[in-house]
Parts: structure tokens; C-alpha cells; sequence
């Protein structure tokens, strides 16, 4: 299998390198909407497809202007910019024509604006060197690992408030026990895959 | 309200990670070694300080219906500077951090203070602020950075030079994304339960 082929970009960006349990993008909604498993399904939804768009307009605002006109240094300024007009675009778009989507996402949109993972996947394409194909693959393979874990997550959590944990564990601190776990099973820490 | 107690609010009472739980992204991903934590947190606090003092001096001039826009360009010119300072004088600590010096422009811990801080106080209280919420921010990426290098290592060095050696069997564990969830699920808990004694104790 060749160095990067778009399977093997795939792979990485669903597991080995997870957005959460891997790289610590995006711990901001796994924390916030993991109480419980409508609102991280939404959340994750809305965050696969403002991943995808922003590999893709991402691309072009680099390759088209920033790069042509020699205006690298100002990359992170137009990229948090672009986000955050995307955000709001695709979420009119989606109110006037998929009035059933956005009524489940509604809330979770504008939050993406301000979430490091959508960020952090464009600067990962950039330094990667992503052509647009490739990274666009990037964008819904980690886009689809948030979901998995966002997912997962929820299930702990809902379950978790039928046990009897001591009180200052609750809430965040137990969140993170459990994401241990998670972290523990998505590095392969006992090798159950070999590698 | 003086400036003291409003510098030594940001780094107890609302200590960005554990009480305001702001931050946690290069919390957890940068601190692999005790360097690598101060490092983060420098170029965290010199963002927070410098938007601060910008959006605090500029409140009335700010429209309120485009602020947040605002802040963020604010932030992100910010960023920029350190991002290129820190790749021109410390390249090797650029490289360690990688991503997440340009992620600092959506810590969402400096945007949450220009928001509630900032933006409402003068210029002074804004700067005691950003040092104290900075300063808190430092400690906590100190102490997780340190406890993960000692337990994962079996030493913490700092700036090439050695502070601590135990002769334990360092587990790699603690190095790995793992050991930083568990770190400060072990944190946290112990913060909480310090401050339900002393709630506690007071009422």
C-alpha cells in the first residue's frame, strides 16, 4: 500500500490519529454535549460536514490566494475567518433548505465556529501537504472518528448516571476517567491489534 | 477590588482549567514534558495579556453587534507574533507544539475573558487579570507537564537542565494520550475534593 493513499489517510484520520482521544482537538463539545446521545449524534453530524466543506474552501483560499500572492503569514487569520463565515453560510443554507436538518442541528452550528478540531484539521492539511482530493478524505475520516467517539462517549455517560460514584468524581473528572479507557483501547495500549 | 486580589483570582478561585474549564485542548495535548507545558503557557499568557490590554482599551470604540469578530482578529494577529517569534528564537519548542500554536487563537480561554473581562474593565484590572488567569493557566500545564515527564520518564528536565531522577520504572503509559486524560481526571478530583472540604469547613 503506497505511503498515502487515500485509504490509509482515511484510516489514520478515523483511528490512529483521532481528532479526541489522540490529538485533543475538540474537547470542548466531547465534554459539553456527552450528557447525553441526541445532542452528541447532532453535534458530530454538524461537525462531519462543516469538516468536509472547510477541507475543501480551505484548499482553494490557499492555493488561490494565499499562495499566488505570497500572503502565507496572514494563513491563520483568513483560515479563522473563513471558518466562521462558512459556519454561518452553510447555516443558512441549511434553515432555508433542509428546514428537518437544521432543526436537529440548529443549536450545534454556531458552536463549531469556535471549535479547535475544524481549525486544527486545516492546519493539519496544510501541514501535510493535502492535495484537495486527499484532504478532503482527511476531513470526513476525522469528522467520522469525532462522531464515533463523541458517540461512544455518550453511551458512558448516560449509563454512568445510574452508578454510585463519589461526588467529587462526577461530571468532568469521570469523563475523563472513561475517556482513559477510550484513549487506552484507541492506542492499541495492549496491543490486542499487532502491529 | 484591587489588582492584587483580582491577579490572585485568576490563579485560584478562577483558574482557567479547573474551574472555568477553559483551555483543555493544549492542556492535555502539549504537556509531555514539563518544557513543553511552561513553553505553552508562555506564549498563551503573552496572547491573553496583549488582547486584553488591546480590546480593554478599545471597549468603547467596539460596536457590540461585531464584537466577537473583533476579539478573534485581535487574537489572531496576536498569535501570529508569537507563532513567528517562537519559530525564529525557539524553533525546537515550535516544532514540540506543533499545531497547537496557531491553535491558540481558539483557546477558548482568551476569548472568554475578553468577552467577560475585558471588555467591561479598564486597562489596568484587564492586565492583572490576564496575568492571573495566565499565571493559573502556567501552573496547571507546569504541574500536568511535570507529573506526566516524572511518572513517564523517571526524570523532569528543564531547559537541559535535570531537576528531578527517581529510581522508579517509568511507564510510558504516562506519556501516551492516555496518561494525560488519566492525569487530570486524578487532578480534577483532588480539586474538587478539596474544595467541598472547604466549603464545608466555611458554612
Amino acid at each position: 500500500m503506497p505511503e498515502n493513499s487515500l485509504f490509509t489517510i482515511f484510516l489514520n484520520g478515523v483511528f490512529i490519529e483521532n481528532f479526541i482521544l489522540i490529538q485533543f482537538l475538540g474537547l470542548c463539545p466531547f465534554l459539553g454535549v456527552t450528557k447525553e446521545t441526541r445532542s452528541a449524534v447532532g453535534m458530530s453530524a454538524a461537525v462531519i460536514f462543516v469538516m468536509t466543506i472547510a477541507s475543501a474552501v480551505t484548499f482553494a483560499v490557499a492555493s488561490f490566494l494565499l499562495i499566488p500572492f505570497n500572503l502565507g503569514f496572514l494563513e491563520l487569520i483568513a483560515f479563522i475567518v473563513v471558518i466562521a463565515s462558512l459556519v454561518q453560510l452553510v447555516e443558512y443554507i441549511i434553515r432555508k433548505h433542509l428546514p428537518p436538518l437544521y432543526k436537529s442541528l440548529g443549536i450545534y452550528l454556531p458552536l463549531i465556529a469556535s471549535n479547535c478540531a475544524v481549525l486544527g484539521l486545516v492546519l493539519l492539511n496544510r501541514i501535510q501537504d493535502f492535495t484537495f482530493v486527499e484532504g478532503i478524505v482527511f476531513g470526513v475520516a476525522a469528522g467520522i472518528g469525532f462522531g464515533i467517539v463523541m458517540i461512544l462517549m455518550s453511551a458512558v455517560r448516560e449509563r454512568s448516571s445510574l452508578v454510585n460514584i463519589p461526588s467529587s468524581v462526577k461530571g468532568v473528572p469521570y469523563a475523563f476517567f472513561a475517556a482513559t479507557m477510550l484513549s487506552m483501547a484507541f492506542v492499541n495500549y495492549f496491543e490486542v491489534i499487532p502491529l | 477590588m484591587n489588582l492584587w486580589s483580582e491577579f490572585l483570582r485568576g490563579v485560584t478561585k478562577d483558574n482557567p482549567v479547573f474551574a472555568l474549564l477553559l483551555g483543555l485542548c493544549p492542556t492535555l495535548a502539549v504537556t509531555t514534558s514539563m518544557e513543553n507545558g511552561i513553553g505553552m503557557a508562555a506564549a498563551s499568557m503573552f496572547v491573553l495579556l496583549c488582547a486584553n490590554i488591546i480590546i480593554s482599551s478599545l471597549k468603547h470604540h467596539i460596536p457590540p453587534t461585531i464584537r466577537v469578530p473583533i476579539f478573534i482578529l485581535v487574537i489572531a494577529t496576536f498569535v501570529s507574533i508569537i507563532g513567528m517569534v517562537m519559530e525564529a528564537f525557539t524553533p525546537a519548542l515550535h516544532t514540540a507544539l506543533g499545531v497547537f500554536v496557531p491553535l491558540i487563537v481558539v483557546n477558548c480561554m482568551i476569548i472568554g475573558r475578553a468577552e467577560a473581562y475585558a471588555s467591561k474593565n479598564p486597562v489596568s484590572f484587564s492586565v492583572a487579570d490576564g496575568l492571573g488567569i495566565g499565571t493559573g493557566f502556567l501552573l496547571v500545564l507546569a504541574a500536568i507537564g511535570g507529573i506526566r515527564e516524572l511518572f513517564g520518564t523517571g526524570e523532569i528536565v528543564l531547559f537541559g537542565l535535570t531537576l528531578i531522577q527517581m529510581p522508579i520504572e517509568a511507564s510510558t503509559f504516562m506519556i501516551m494520550p492516555p496518561g494525560a486524560f488519566f492525569t487530570i481526571a486524578v487532578l480534577m478530583a483532588l480539586v474538587n475534593y478539596r474544595r467541598a472540604k472547604l466549603l464545608e469547613r466555611g458554612g
